[in-house]
């Protein structure tokens, strides 16, 4: 039994790197991912921006190695690549030689093949390629990641909408302290597709010229893709292997809003009892948060419905908190592990990295986020949210290693 | 461990109202066993039904139906599995996207989202606990119990409510046949294993169960524990993890009266379920259930349900039967389930 749990390793593909170093690089240089649609053909493109990986998908594939593997969709590439870069960082080598899990999160799975399928089965039942649906289900990402590390004793997905990947992380820091396993891989995966991007155009949520979150005149978000994943390990395999510690996982709470199915209610019921959950579990008082990433997507309604929440947990002693889907946009399934090792970055480097595109305080809310990058910060516990559709609200206490 | 105490099942069968224990058997001849659906305004107001689709409706009944019976009220966490969430929703929104990109109805995609159902739920219920959705092929309901089990075990819930939800659909039928899962023709569902040929019969349903740290006077059994097992290239042995499967509950194969396997009739991979139960339950009592639910991604909730009847009622129907052993005793049954041999999963109930 592990009474805490350790991350040891972290990997990220996003909009703005294809690794850790690079999406830094990009955080301190104020670097925004955002941009034109270049990955598919829609009416959408040159009116909604996205944040797209900057790799087409045969670069992915060229860039995994597994360039005879023309059955992976973009979601299991990205996913392949950042659970790599996380499995080198924490040094593992025989992903065997202890109980280990994988527990990925997305929200497509597969579609950005299966939509391309269906666009010719729908003209005649006997068309289109079986290579492009049969990895439609949101399982085929997280098997195609498992083995490629070798991963066998506990594989599942998580799929809660825009929090799933905080609940990925929940649940693997439940088995590491249960006893259950011993290190669990959690994170997200999740790309661009027609079908996300028509979905939320359909909710009238996207905002034509980026998204600027936690400002008075947002209007909506910016979809994004990536993933990131960070290996979770007990206290045992840590004091046994040495390892360097990069944060611990020192609290969690999902709360559901249960007010609307896509809308969160104007109190910010969920928000709030997430986020104090989280508290609760970590032993510590709002005050020793010394920032927050916040869920932030530019919509109208969940930033001022978050911006609430946090207003009756902090006060007047508001931490310093940014949205980084500024620079990211919204990595949907994967957002919450992307912004898992953001928060961590910023723990490292002793950095808030900006709320990008912010100009105008809110007039419900007395606070106002980050603009300017700040340095030298000792940083020594994160809160970051996540909240998806369903009114599924997950927040995550990171600490980092005393 | 946890006990059933409350089940909630929409199925292809008679599985809805207070009938006697597999009663009353429907017979198909079919290409897929559709479920049979309950008037809905029975358990969901016809306001807020009117723009679900069918897959929600099943889910939020049937999740209602397992609640009354548990005389459960608020749940401290609402877990649901399924492994294609609403397909008739998913093929919606694609159909449309495929002809223009404009003016799409906005309740497709959003009912489309994996975790509408455990969502729908919690709002009906003004439940503020605990959410989540697991969406991966036929581990999906089983890590849902993997997490509920959990929870129940750590103390941090009492009651928790799990649901394995899935629907199939003509396009989804089509697609899926095509890549080589069913039956190329209808069949009888009593005469599935005569056919010997490769393709399972396709099914569907919403199964909830109500799981309590408390026996009471609605329990059914005791869900010991559940395990998933992955299989890449042969990797994965049941000898490897059988044994300490049961030994953690104090019990051996020995101990197992009955083993229900998930046999589909896929001539492919059923001989997967007999080389088991040769090696592992010589001599057993074996029995099935998808003749009666079809198979589908959550198709073990529908075989939970069947456990947990065969031991509250202390009958083991005929029409479960898959060989001639009359079982000693109806105490442990296991149910083994596997997906195409890469998604091998167990479940212990034991009577109470």
């Amino acid at each position: 039994m592990s009474k805490r749990v350790y991350i040891t390793g972290i990997g990220i593909i996003c909009s703005i790197g294809n690794d850790v170093h690079e999406t830094l690089q990009s955080l301190i240089a104020s670097r925004s991912g955002i941009g034109e649609i270049t990955l598919f053909p829609t009416i959408h493109r040159g009116v909604i921006p996205m944040a797209e990986v900057k790799l087409t998908t045969s670069l992915l594939l060229k860039k995994t190695g597994n360039i005879g593997r023309k059955d992976l969709t973009r979601t299991s590439l990205l996913g392949i690549i950042a659970a790599r870069e996380a499995i080198l960082s924490a040094g593992i080598g025989d992903v065997t030689k202890y109980k280990t899990g994988l527990i990925s999160a997305t929200t497509v799975g597969g579609m950005d093949r299966s939509e391309d399928f269906y666009a010719s089965f729908l003209t005649d039942p006997g068309k289109g390629r079986l290579i492009d649906v049969v990895n439609h289900d949101c399982g085929d990402s997280t098997e195609r990641i498992a083995a490629d590390l070798g991963i066998r004793d506990l594989v599942t997905t998580v799929s809660t909408a825009c929090s799933s990947s905080v609940n990925a992380l929940m649940l693997g820091s439940n088995l590491i302290k249960s006893g259950h396993l011993d290190r669990v891989i959690v994170g997200g995966n999740d790309s661009v597709t027609r079908f996300t991007l028509n979905g939320f155009n359909t909710l009238m949520i996207l905002d034509k010229t980026g998204c600027h979150p936690f400002d008075d005149n947002r209007a909506g978000l910016t979809l994004g893709e990536g993933a990131a994943f960070l290996v979770l390990e007990s206290e045992d395999v840590v004091s046994r292997d040495r390892k360097t510690i990069l944060a611990e996982v020192s609290g969690y709470g999902n709360a559901n809003d249960a007010y609307h199915q896509t809308a969160s209610s104007p109190d910010g019921t969920g928000a709030y009892l997430a986020m104090t959950k989280a508290l609760t579990m970590s032993g510590l008082n709002p005050e020793d948060i010394d920032y927050i990433n916040v869920h932030g997507t530019g919509t109208e309604n969940n930033d001022l419905s978050e911006g609430v929440a946090m207003e009756r947990i902090f006060g007047a002693q508001m931490p310093p908190f940014s949205s980084t889907k500024g620079y990211t946009g919204h990595t949907l399934g994967a957002a919450g592990a992307v912004e898992a090792v953001i928060s961590i970055l910023a723990m490292q480097h002793g950095m808030i990295f900006p709320n990008l595109n912010f100009k105008t305080p809110m007039k419900e809310l007395h606070i106002e986020p980050v603009r300017e990058l700040i340095m030298d910060r000792k940083i020594q516990h994160v809160l970051s949210n996540s909240f998806g559709f369903g009114g599924n609200n997950s927040a995550v206490v990171l600490s980092r290693d005393q | 461990m946890a006990f059933i105490n409350g089940i909630g099942l929409i199925s292809p069968q008679n599985t809805i109202g207070s009938r006697e224990f597999l009663s009353e058997v429907v017979e198909y001849t079919a290409d897929y066993l559709k479920c049979i659906e309950p008037v809905y305004r029975t358990y969901i107001d016809p306001i807020q039904s009117r723009r679900m689709s069918r897959l929600i409706k099943m889910g939020i009944s049937a999740a209602k139906i397992s609640m009354a019976e548990a005389g459960l009220t608020m749940p401290d966490a609402i877990i649901t599995g399924t492994g294609l969430g609403s397909v008739e929703d998913t093929e919606k929104i694609l159909g449309e996207i495929t002809k223009e990109e404009r003016f799409l109805n906005p309740t497709p995609f959003i009912q489309s989202t994996y975790n509408t159902i455990s969502s729908q739920v919690a709002i009906q219920l003004k439940c503020h606990n605990y959410n989540s959705t697991y969406v991966h092929r036929t581990f999906s309901f089983e890590s849902g119990l993997i997490d509920g089990l959990m929870q129940i075990e750590e103390q941090t819930a009492s009651h928790v409510l799990i649901g394995a939800i899935d629907e199939m659909t003509m396009n989804h039928l089509q697609i899926t046949r095509r890549i080589g899962q069913w039956k190329m023709h209808p069949v009888s569902n009593m005469t599935l294993l005569e056919n010997k040929t490769p393709g399972a019969l396709a099914g569907e349903g919403a199964a909830f169960f109500v799981l309590g740290v408390e026996k009471t006077g609605t329990t059914y059994a005791d869900l010991k524990d559940v395990k998933t097992c992955i299989n890449f290239n042969g990797s994965f042995k049941p000898e490897m993890v059988l044994p300490s499967f049961l030994g953690n509950h104090g019990i051996t194969m020995h101990d197992i009266d009955l083993v229900l396997l998930g046999t589909n009739g896929d001539h492919d991979f059923d001989p997967v379920y007999d080389d088991f139960a040769r090696q592992f339950f010589p001599g057993k009592a074996l029995g099935w259930y998808k003749h009666l639910c079809g198979e589908y991604h959550t198709a073990t909730g529908f075989g939970l349900y069947i456990a947990a009847g065969v031991l509250k009622n202390q009958t083991y129907p005929g029409i479960l039967h898959l060989n001639h052993v009359t079982p000693p005793r109806l105490k442990n049954i296991l149910i083994y389930n596997h997906f195409r041999n890469v998604n091998h999963a167990f479940m212990l109930v034991q009577g109470v």
